[in-house]
């Protein structure tokens, strides 16, 4: 094994393999100084580089060529030098740019959350909540497309999009045959598939799982229910095509969708096969391993059965208490 | 007279067949430098020559050579970008129209040099009756002996191949160039890796403008020393001029580096001054990217002095007061011009070009010629003009590619250097409608430089 090497970010010091992203040595670390990423994902191979959420500041370069790196680099994209030092957070000029970034994504974007399925899971949401600014300078038109079904599970809503390409990646990586692409140039560009051809293969419904934003959604789950009054569950099956891992999504005894394992960065555990995915939604297809974790920093937590731990106001009040007993009771067994 | 050494004989009638490019001294670069050097000796001259790339970056040519990693058992490419689209560049087109075998000679001798035993020369695709020259001109030499197996005994294998562009402007940045050829998107790659570690094919890969590549032939045949006696400082040799706008004689000119602007473009010899007997108002002087002056910053720096057509003296000033040479689109705009409309059609351009791949670009280029297609025709704002400086500030430096800088430049120095005219469209937009802005102050000399104390 080769010898580790040192980075620091935003002050905080680890030592990570050779070759490591310095958003993967952030992500080691963990935290506020973790910079957003839109379009890495580390199970795509030559994903990234794209959205430019994650710029960061090397204000040294090593230990060898302490020289900081003349232009703001994008993290997902930058291996770690030893004894490189990194500003993310601290930086002032790392944050302005971040804010001209999220700006740039959001000009043309339909801000539909209020009828977006992707709302309370959505990247976009969370990135314009922490680095944009509540006001738009931009007072033109923004640009549109026509909605496409992609076959008859997967819906593609064009105007969401933010071009990400990792969707592009999953249908070259994880189809054999690659239909999917993306049309046009510049800010014309969209995603598509050849002729509107459906993506006919096991693992299309990934693109579903690696769109940061709402531009690919399951169809079989369109406007069923908004997420956080859904309820995660991690359940598993003895699938011939995949791992079998999946969330299943509950509104109230149904399960309503499927989906990966997703992390706090978006990023799946294993990819599922589109059987998993659309066709297995009876509780009895799966065996159930447990309640989903899930971050409370996340607006699905607002109704996970382990936030339901009694609010402050309504333990001190006796009254209240009895008024919701049968709730407390199955919140406290676990 | 400059010295001429691209185009010394470009006036002779035939010198675009194998023949008469052959009776005025052509392809002896060739054979000196297969017969009497090693490639290591052509780098070394290369080296000495103080060349610098003629596509717009002005990266020292020789450096690059020696950068190309040579790992065993992988092939190397030399790569001739002749995509030229930048506005207001058109001297490759011409080089290749004139005297295409200039090209292919220098693109023999540098393959030799980076011991690339296939090159291609990635032609924009408009230009198809280029694509058929280059290629009757490669055949030609094939004919010859130039090209093909064990090229005049020296056991050197080599072959060219022309391939047409797809059609875009971002196919000339290099690694879009790379995508393009390899049957790709033309999207730029994310770097590192660069393109002398892994490029065409992930294999070690030089590429090199037009100009470039038919400056290595002079270079051989007189020697990197003589090469380097022409021009001032670090800009060593000659350089082609694309000289367009509003001047008495547009057209290619092959300039010595170091004449000064004003000669460049007052005297007989080179533009012959500003058509109609109209005055300069401002210059755009290496293509659409670069940031656009005032005639008096142009043809002075900010102590006094004359300013050169040379790298060091264009950039002299930093952003602040001066420019770059860029790939040599030297475009001139006269008193009737409007600075306000032409920045508007740089940014559509720019907007139309765009890849997509990243946002700041892919959005922001949008943004700002929506922004300026407003102040053109009289709907701005005063606060358009901040916006504009805000978004170009937030694309520069924070794309994948420099066509992002290339976009916010020329949007970010017009309103440095013409502020005022922009706001005349916000507070006359009427006027601004039927008339020009004309003027202005921007001709007159520049103001003593204030003593230090
Ligand atoms: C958007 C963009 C367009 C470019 N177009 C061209 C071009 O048309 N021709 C060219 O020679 N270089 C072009 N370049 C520069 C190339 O990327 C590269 O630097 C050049 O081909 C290197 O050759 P040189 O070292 O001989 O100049 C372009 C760069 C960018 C960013
Ligand atoms: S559809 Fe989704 S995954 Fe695909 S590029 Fe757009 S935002 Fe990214
Ligand atoms: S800067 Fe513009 S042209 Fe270059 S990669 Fe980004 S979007 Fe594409
Ligand atoms: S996550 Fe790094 S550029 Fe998008």
């Amino acid at each position: 094994m080769s010898e580790k090497v040192k980075v620091s970010i935003d002050g905080i010091t680890i030592e990570v393999e050779p070759g490591t992203s310095i958003l993967n040595a952030a992500r080691i670390i963990g935290g506020d100084i973790v910079p957003p990423a839109m379009c890495y994902y580390s199970k795509l191979e030559g994903s990234g580089g794209k959205c430019r959420t994650c710029l960061v500041k090397v204000s040294k370069g090593s230990e060898k060529d302490p020289r900081p790196m003349p232009k703001l680099v994008a993290s997902c994209r930058t291996a770690v030098m030893d004894g490189m030092e990194v500003q993310n957070i601290t930086s002032p000029e790392v944050k302005e740019a971040r804010k001209g970034v999220v700006e740039m994504l959001l000009i043309n974007h339909p801000l539909d959350c209020p009828v977006c399925d992707q709302a309370g899971e959505c990247h976009l949401q969370d990135l314009g909540y922490e680095h944009g600014s509540e006001a738009t300078r931009y007072e033109f038109e923004r640009r549109t497309f026509d909605r496409i079904d992609i076959g008859d599970k997967i819906q593609l809503h064009m105007t969401r999009c933010i071009l990400c390409y990792r969707c592009v990646y999953v249908a070259d990586q994880l189809t054999e045959k690659r239909e999917h692409g993306i049309l046009g140039r510049g800010d014309a560009s969209e995603i598509s598939t050849y002729i509107e051809k459906a993506i006919e293969n096991d693992f299309s419904g990934n693109v579903i799982d690696v769109c940061p934003v709402g531009a690919l959604t399951d169809k079989t789950f369109r406007f069923k229910q908004r997420v956080w009054f859904t309820k995660p569950v991690e359940a598993h099956r003895d699938c011939p095509t995949c791992t079998g891992k999946v969330s299943l999504w509950y509104k109230g005894e149904d399960v309503i969708r499927v989906t990966a394992r997703k992390d706090v960065y978006g990023e799946v555990e294993d990819f599922i096969c589109n059987t998993c995915r659309f066709e297995k939604k009876n509780t009895n297809d799966w065996i159930i391993d447990g309640p989903r974790q899930i971050s409370n920093r996340s607006v699905i937590s607002s109704n996970h059965y382990e936030q339901l731990a009694p609010p402050p106001v309504v333990r001190k009040n006796l009254a209240l208490q009895a008024a919701n007993k049968e709730e407390f009771e199955r919140a406290t067994k676990h | 007279m400059g010295r001429k050494i691209l185009l010394e004989h470009i006036n002779v009638p035939g010198i675009n067949t194998f023949d008469v490019y052959r009776q005025k001294g052509g392809y002896r670069a060739l054979e000196k430098a297969l017969k009497t050097m090693s490639s290591d000796d052509i780098v070394e001259e290369v080296k000495k020559s103080g060349l610098r790339g003629r596509g717009g970056a002005g990266f020292p040519t020789g450096m690059k050579w020696s950068f190309l990693a040579k790992p065993e058992g992988k092939a190397r490419y030399l790569v001739c970008n002749a995509d030229e689209s930048e506005p207001g560049t058109f001297k490759d087109r011409y080089l290749m129209t004139y005297i295409p075998h200039l090209l292919v000679e220098g693109m023999i001798v540098s393959s030799f040099a980076l011991g690339a035993n296939t090159s291609y020369i990635y032609v924009r695709g408009e230009m198809m009756p280029q694509i058929r020259i280059l290629e009757k001109a490669i055949a030609e030499a094939k004919a010859a002996g130039f090209l093909g197996k064990n090229i005049l005994g020296s056991g050197f294998d080599h072959e060219v191949y022309v391939q047409p562009g797809g059609g875009a402007y971002i196919c000339g940045e290099e690694t879009a160039l790379i995508e393009s050829l390899e049957g790709k998107r033309g999207n730029p790659r994310i770097k590192p890796p660069f393109p002398a570690i892994s490029g065409l094919y992930n294999c070690p890969t030089v590429v090199n403008n037009v100009e470039t590549i038919a400056a290595v032939v002079p270079i051989v045949n007189d020697g990197g020393d003589e090469y380097a006696k022409i021009g001032i400082g670090r800009s060593t040799g000659t350089k082609l001029i694309s000289a367009s706008g509003n001047l008495n004689k547009p057209g290619v000119y092959e300039i010595e580096l170091g004449v000064t602007v004003e000669d460049f473009i007052y005297s007989d010899e080179y533009c012959g001054g500003i058509a109609n007997g109209k005055r300069l108002k401002a210059v755009v002087a290496g293509g659409s990217s670069v940031p656009i002056l005032p005639a008096n910053l142009i043809l002075k720096l900010a102590n006094g002095e004359n300013r050169l057509m040379t790298y060091e003296s264009l950039s002299d000033g930093g952003f602040a007061t001066g420019t770059m040479l860029g790939s040599g689109g030297f475009v001139a705009f006269d008193e009737d011009q409007c600075i306000v409309r032409n920045t508007w059609n740089f940014s559509r351009f720019y907007h139309h070009e765009s890849c997509g791949q990243c946002s700041p670009c892919r959005e922001g280029t949008g943004w700002m010629e929506k922004v300026l297609h407003r102040l053109e025709y009289g709907h701005g704002k005063l606060s358009d003009i901040d916006l504009l400086v805000d978004v170009s500030k937030k694309i520069e430096g924070n794309t994948i590619c420099p066509l992002g800088d290339a976009a916010a430049w020329p949007v970010a120095s017009a309103i440095r250097h013409f502020r005022d005219e922009f706001e005349w469209h916000v507070t006359n937009p009427k006027e601004a409608m039927e008339r020009n802005y004309g003027l202005a102050g921007y001709a007159d000399p520049l103001p003593k430089p204030e003593e230090v104390m």
